[in-house]
C-alpha cells in the first residue's frame, strides 16, 4: 500500500526536523553561557541526517523505508573566542572566560530551514490523506 | 467486453504506479536535508510498457512523442540542475512541483476508475 507508506516516510521527516528544531532551541538558550576552560565551553549542536534507504537500517518492508533519521549530533566546529574579563567569577588565572560558539544568525537560519522542511512534509501528508480518502470513496455513489 | 474478467482495465495497475511515484517523491522531500542523498523518481512509461507487454508508441503523426528509455529498472536517479555542498540532489521546488503533478495524475487515474465502477454498476443494475 504505497499511499499509506507516505505517512510513515513524512512522519520520520517530521520527527527528524523536530529534533533539529529542538537542537536549535537548545543552542539559542545556551548562547550566553560562559565557562572557565575552552573544553567546558558550550559548543553549538548540529544534527546529521541519514536516509533510511538501506534495509539494514530498518526492518525491510516497514512503512517508513525511504524516510530519514538522525544519524548523530555533532558539535559545531567554529572556534571559541576567549574574552578578557578578570572580574567574571569563572575567569581563569589569566583572566579569560570562554563563551559559547553559538552564532545567533546561523541558528535563526537553521530554525527557518527546519520549519520550512517541517511544513513541506505536513503538506505531503495532507495531500496523501486527501487522495487516500478519495480512493476509499471509489465504490460509493 | 472484459467486464467480469478485468473490470478495471489498466487503471488498476496505473493507480499503483502513480502511488509508488508519489511515495518516491515523498522520500525525496523527507530527505531534503540528508547529506549525500540522491533523489529518485519513477519512470511511469517504463512501468506501463512492462505492464502492457509492448512498448507505448506514437502511431500517429499527431501523437505526442514519448522519451525513449532502454534499461529495465523503472526507478531512476534524478539529474539535478544545480549542485549542492553536501552532495544532496533534492531540489525542493522541483520535488514540490512533481509531487503536485503526481497527485493530480493520481486523481486523474482515480476519475477513470470511478467512471469504470459506475459503468459496471449501471450494467449490473440494467439501468
Amino acid at each position: 500500500m504505497s499511499i499509506g507508506n507516505i505517512f510513515g516516510i513524512a512522519g520520520t521527516a517530521l520527527n527528524a526536523q523536530l529534533v533539529r528544531m529542538n537542537a536549535t532551541a537548545s543552542n539559542l538558550a545556551n548562547a550566553g553561557t560562559a565557562a572557565g576552560t575552552e573544553a567546558e565551553a558550550f559548543k553549538a549542536k548540529r544534527t546529521v541526517f541519514k536516509a533510511l534507504v538501506d534495509d539494514n537500517l530498518t526492518n525491510a518492508g516497514a512503512p517508513y523505508v525511504g524516510g530519514v533519521k538522525i544519524d548523530r549530533m555533532q558539535d559545531d566546529a567554529s572556534p571559541i573566542k576567549p574574552i578578557f574579563d578578570p572580574s567574571h567569577p569563572l575567569a581563569n588565572a589569566e583572566g579569560y572566560i570562554f563563551p559559547s560558539n553559538v552564532n545567533e544568525v546561523t541558528e535563526m537560519v537553521e530554525m527557518m530551514a527546519s520549519s520550512r522542511s517541517y511544513q513541506n512534509n505536513v503538506e505531503v501528508v495532507n495531500t496523501a490523506k486527501q487522495l487516500m480518502m478519495r480512493t476509499l470513496e471509489l465504490t460509493r455513489s | 467486453m472484459d467486464l467480469l474478467s478485468n473490470p478495471l482495465g489498466i487503471h488498476e495497475r496505473a493507480l499503483q504506479a502513480r502511488a509508488q511515484r508519489m511515495e518516491l517523491i515523498a522520500q525525496n522531500i523527507a530527505n531534503a536535508d540528508t547529506p549525500q542523498y540522491k533523489a529518485r523518481d519513477l519512470d511511469f512509461k517504463q512501468v506501463m510498457n512492462q505492464e502492457l507487454g509492448q512498448p507505448i508508441r506514437a502511431t500517429n503523426a499527431k501523437h505526442y512523442a514519448i522519451a525513449e528509455t532502454t534499461d529495465s529498472n523503472a526507478v531512476k536517479f534524478r539529474v539535478p540542475f544545480n549542485t549542492s555542498f553536501d552532495a544532496n540532489t533534492v531540489e525542493m521546488s522541483i520535488e514540490q512541483g512533481n509531487y503536485g503533478k503526481a497527485a493530480a495524475n493520481y486523481q486523474a487515474t482515480l476519475s477513470f476508475l470511478e467512471s469504470r465502477v459506475s459503468g459496471i454498476r449501471k450494467a449490473l443494475k440494467g439501468e
